[in-house]
């Protein structure tokens, strides 16, 4: 634009104007080529490959063969159910256990606040597979966990509910929820905890002095102001959940496979790449589409 | 019963942070166990054999180093870049800035299997040959979104008038850049490399897809829960939090410190 300005000007004053103007792209430039190629051109390559046919023998090619994705969703439909209903679930124990928490930090930890972060952050610093490898310790046939359930008949309960089978609670629905929630709960309580804290403490006297009881202040008041963290709580947890193979493949069995599992072993196992890269699509597509749904529908445009 | 109903939000919570630190203390707790079989999972005897031979088991530490190194060139990667469009974001007006911002966001609102995949497909169709380098690409990608939104909250809530007195007291671009705006930046810079090396450390399920026969630490972790649990995975655990607790105690300590020197 400005080399077809007809203001007049010298012209090293222009060339320089015009780097200046170059400056913001140079700094995207070597950040922003490196999404492309390696996040969005891959996009448009498992695109490719999901409509291809082929062995791996004599290689695949594309054919626009769409029908791989109604076959893959009429054989995995069930897993992909299971990973919405599970991610779903354990997102819902998410924010039971972790608004407590977050509130609890925010508004009554006093000077405790700064360990009770720690605490929160603390379980990141041993690696998540160690971790999820300790509930099967925890969770452990015959163990006091499972025998205190039993002896309470909390384990007849979720036996009727079919989330857990006879004694056992390992290798059943029950386990890998509680690995999901147990996974996921800091990404939970961290922007809960922050859209709490920048709750002004008047507003709670206000509504205290107009005769609010706690419960209503809570309802009125707190809840309300706190969704920007119940949002962004619920998508981060929400979304990897539901990509999640490493709880199903840990603590469940083969009743309990999520659909990551089905496209980790077709990617590395079976060596089905059409297959694999079809569900892998739909469940990007799925996922993308509940997101905006819920973003829309939850008023928070500026999540980022 | 009055005083129980007033602090119930305190037990929940606290009942809460108990249920997120058992797996920890179980990490720790069978790190000094002498199990019977191949699998860790059940308490036999105490014993600190795994602690006084933390790599005696093959590829482990290996494995380890690994890790840390593409944890460590990962983290210069994404940091570096993601600097960069994060100044570019938070500065500058320009066109396609909304695009941009949707490139940023989506890899963090995608399920990591999906980007896995999706960058195996790219690889596998390319002919690349799976290893180090694909790891490493890989987690720079993933890592870059979470280090732009760090710096970028940062760069936004820096006051634009300390640059201009900078220039008004004759300091040049560069000077301005290094002296004044670079260390105002710096925690947000700081904030994201931290959360870059934590992405890359512990990555998992995009490392699965990408790495073809190379082993990373949670790569091993993965495979013994297939072949049988060394003690010496707890003992590496527990050692990386101690010291991560004591890092993070020791930053509280010297903070603390700072601010009350500041004060008097």
């Amino acid at each position: 634009m400005t080399l077809t300005d007809t203001t007049p000007a010298p012209p090293a004053a222009r060339t320089r104007s015009a780097r200046k103007r170059l400056v913001p792209y140079w700094l995207l430039l070597p950040g922003v080529l490196w999404l492309l190629v390696f996040f969005a051109l891959p996009m448009v390559y498992q695109a490719s490959t999901s409509v291809q046919t082929g062995t791996l023998e004599q290689g695949f090619r594309v054919t626009w063969h769409v029908a791989t994705y109604w076959e893959a969703l009429a054989e995995y439909w069930p897993q992909f159910v299971r990973s919405l209903v599970y991610a779903g679930t354990a997102t819902f124990l998410c924010l039971l256990l972790g608004y407590p928490l977050a509130y609890l930090i925010a508004f009554r930890a006093g000077r405790w606040r700064n360990l009770l972060l720690v605490l929160v952050v603390a379980p990141f610093f041993t690696s998540f597979l160690i971790r999820t490898l300790a509930w099967k310790t925890i969770l452990a046939d015959g163990g006091a966990l499972v025998g205190a359930l039993d002896a309470l008949h909390v384990l007849d309960v979720t036996n009727w509910l079919g989330w857990t089978q006879g004694d056992r609670v390992l290798a059943t629905p029950m386990a890998v929820v509680c690995g999901l929630t147990y996974n996921f709960l800091p990404f939970m309580i961290l922007p809960l905890y922050t859209s709490l804290e920048r709750i002004d403490g008047r507003l709670h006297e206000a509504a205290k002095d107009l005769y609010a009881s706690p419960a209503t202040t809570f309802r009125k008041v707190t809840f309300p102001l706190s969704m920007p963290g119940v949002v962004s709580g619920t998508l981060l947890t929400f979304i990897p959940a539901s990509g999640d193979y490493v709880n199903a493949e840990l603590l469940g069995s083969t009743d309990t496979k999520m659909v990551g599992n089905v496209i980790q072993s077709q990617f590395l196992r079976v060596l089905d790449y059409p297959t694999a890269a079809a569900l892998s699509f739909i469940l990007m597509a799925v996922v993308l589409l509940m997101v905006t749904v819920y973003i829309r529908r939850a008023g928070t445009e500026d999540l980022v | 019963m009055r005083r129980l109903r007033k602090n119930l939000v305190v037990i929940a919570g606290l009942l809460t942070l108990a249920y997120m630190l058992l797996p920890n203390v179980v990490v720790m707790l069978f790190s000094f166990n002498r199990p019977a079989g191949r699998f860790n999972y059940s308490w036999r005897e105490f014993s600190t054999d795994a602690w006084r031979d933390p790599c005696g088991v093959a590829d482990l530490c290996g494995s380890l180093a690994l890790s840390l190194q593409i944890a460590a060139w990962a983290t210069l990667g994404a940091t570096a870049l993601g600097t960069m469009i994060a100044f570019a974001l938070a500065r500058y007006r320009f066109r396609a800035r909304g695009a941009i911002n949707s490139l940023i966001f989506l890899p963090m609102a995608m399920p990591e299997v999906v980007m896995a995949a999706s960058l195996l497909t790219l690889f596998l169709n390319m002919g690349v040959q799976l290893g180090f380098w694909t790891i490493l690409i890989a987690h720079i990608m993933f890592c870059l979104s979470f280090v732009v939104t760090a710096v970028k909250a940062r760069v936004m809530s820096m006051d634009p008038r300390l640059e201009e007195a900078a220039r008004d007291l004759y300091a040049g671009p560069v000077q301005t850049f290094l002296r004044v705006t670079l260390p105002i930046a710096a925690p947000g810079i700081a904030a994201g490399a931290l959360l870059a090396f934590a992405l890359s450390f512990d990555d998992f399920i995009i490392t699965n897809f990408n790495a073809g026969s190379t082993v990373t630490f949670p790569m091993f972790v993965w495979g013994s829960a297939q072949r049988g649990t060394p003690v010496q995975i707890n003992v590496i655990g527990t050692a990386m939090f101690v010291i991560a607790v004591l890092v993070v105690v020791a930053g509280q300590v010297a903070a603390g410190r700072r601010k009350r020197t500041d004060v008097s």
